[in-house]
């Protein structure tokens, strides 16, 4: 199937809704005094945007699970926009941290980094989705050569472990929510293993199936 | 650590001047409260001190009641829900009445109490204090009750008691919160005596000049303004006196992050946040936050000589 042209863009436009929405509702609550993020905004958008990201980081490594179960590859297309935004919405998440929660202060932000080991661990994250962002072009792919762009890539297994250890560590008590965003990664990578698995399976029995043969030969 | 710290507190914070200006208003709202609770009418209470518009947003950091939506919109009550919003939905139906309240431990007295024979002796009085919460967020609340002590004079404790303990009704069926264990239920919370007899320290029922809604914790809460908000216990059923330290809800369930004393302090940080600034709901700026809530002045000499880093 070749998927309309315009998908891409209806993609694009929806994955942008909560960005702008949190954006406006910030700027509305500060200078029109409504209440659309509630009585903490600042809070609430730090929530808000932290989700987004572990969301996007879902559908990004969500896509070859579901292109390879239904056959779907023309859902590859769209991966490279699905984890750019992943990086879009945790560069949103840090700006308003640093910006609207930290009011720009350098000291309490080191201290925060050094001290408190969620926050620790959230840039850690960030930083390492970073240089995935940067190699995302296709110019980067060909740069480093396959091989090694996906080897690189793979850090998103470790982002999504940080960033779920982030969220766990960050709530006070209720681990309900952090549990749901856990499991669903425990999928979504357990896949990944199990995969691996049986290619490495089939491997081997590629290489039994070979030897035999090889060895009636030298008899 | 010293704590003789003056109070940089501007007297409009005591008494923020739109309810000093309302103040007959105000009286005549808690005159009918008391009256409220014994006649067991709540109809009449709706036309009283409300606060007007959300404080303006233009930078500066103004001293004003928050206002009363963020008060019983935005809250702690895990009885009812985790998020914030949760007890302000969930506890809509939240049965006050009948309730009674239990005196028991060492003391003289010991009794269970109607609610409006428990409060029907006290003289109610208006408290406008900061609220700050363990989370880094404060509010101004004007708090209508009676001091602690008053009670604790009035049912005579002996004089082995030590620690004062407060119990929240624990009843899953209107609590769902409380069907799993998120917190050891029923929320316990304690002060030493001394602490609880400070004039500071209130039992509350009502706030803004009406009665508590559920979500604040009706129909009887502490108020500690000098301590985290998780010090005060709400919906209290049960109050007993004690030779040893109780044991206390978060305390319990995670002991390196909230101590039994909890006194607000911005130069002891939770493990996991710095508790050095304060983000005043409906403020977009942080404000540093004071010692002891800045009551230092008022409740200091109650920790003199005590290494508040260690009781924290």
């Amino acid at each position: 199937m070749v998927p309309p042209r315009w998908l891409r863009w209806v993609i694009f436009a929806a994955s942008l809704i909560p960005a702008v929405w949190v954006v406006a509702a910030i700027g509305s609550d500060y200078f029109q005094g409504t209440r659309l993020l509630g009585s903490n905004p600042i809070k609430e958008a730090e929530h808000f945007t932290g989700r987004w990201v572990l969301r996007f980081l879902m559908l990004t490594l969500a896509v070859t699970p579901i292109r390879r179960t239904f056959g779907w590859n023309w859902l590859q297309r769209y991966r490279r926009m699905l984890g750019l935004f992943a990086f879009g919405y945790a560069t949103l998440h840090l700006l308003i941290y640093f910006l609207l929660d930290l009011e720009l202060a350098w000291g309490d932000l080191a201290a925060d980094i050094v001290k408190r080991p969620y926050i620790t661990i959230g840039m850690t994250a960030f930083l390492l989705l970073v240089p995935l962002a940067v190699t995302s072009t296709a110019r980067m792919v060909k740069r480093l050569g396959g091989k090694r762009w996906a080897a690189l890539h793979r850090a998103i297994y470790a982002i999504v472990v940080l960033g779920t250890i982030h969220f766990w560590m960050a709530v006070k008590r209720d681990i309900t929510d952090p549990l749901l965003f856990a499991l669903i990664f425990a999928v979504l990578l357990g896949y990944r293993v199990v995969a691996w698995r049986r290619r490495r399976a089939a491997a081997l029995e590629r290489e039994h199936a070979v030897a035999p043969e090889r060895q009636r030969a030298t008899a | 650590m010293l704590i003789r710290k003056p109070d940089d507190l501007p007297s409009s914070e005591i008494t923020p001047e739109r309810l000093y200006r309302d103040r007959r208003e105000f009286l005549r709202a808690a005159g009918l409260l008391g009256l409220a609770a014994v006649a067991a009418s709540t109809a009449g209470l709706a036309a009283c001190v409300e606060s007007g518009s959300a404080a303006t947003q233009d930078g500066q950091l103004k001293d004003e009641l928050t206002p009363f939506t963020d008060v019983t919109t935005y809250n702690n009550y895990y009885e009812f829900g985790t998020d914030k919003s949760d007890p302000s939905e969930n506890a809509k139906g939240f049965t006050t009445k009948p309730w009674s309240v239990r005196v028991d431990g060492l003391v003289s007295k010991p009794a269970t109490y109607d609610l409006e024979d428990f409060i029907k002796p006290h003289k109610l009085e208006e408290r406008v204090y900061r609220h700050r919460c363990v989370e880094a967020w404060s509010m101004i609340i004007p708090w209508l009750g009676f001091p602690m002590a008053d009670l604790i004079k009035r049912v005579q404790p002996l004089a082995s008691a030590k620690y004062i303990e407060f119990q929240t009704l624990f009843d899953p069926k209107q609590m769902p919160g409380q069907r799993s264990p998120i917190l050891p239920w029923p929320y316990t919370e304690g002060l030493r005596l001394d602490e609880a007899m400070h004039p500071l320290a209130i039992f509350a029922v009502g706030l803004y000049g009406k009665m508590l809604l559920p979500q604040n914790g009706a129909p009887l809460r502490t108020v500690i303004p000098w301590k985290y908000g998780f010090k005060a216990t709400k919906s209290i059923v049960r109050i007993r006196f004690t030779d040893r330290q109780p044991k206390t809800a978060w305390n319990e369930s995670a002991p390196d992050e909230y101590g039994f004393y909890a006194n607000v302090n911005p130069e002891v940080d939770h493990p996991r946040w710095s508790q050095a600034k304060e983000r005043r709901i409906g403020e977009f700026r942080k404000r540093p936050t004071l010692m002891l809530n800045g009551y230092a002045s008022q409740v200091g000499q109650l920790y003199q000589g005590m290494d508040l880093r260690k009781n924290y």
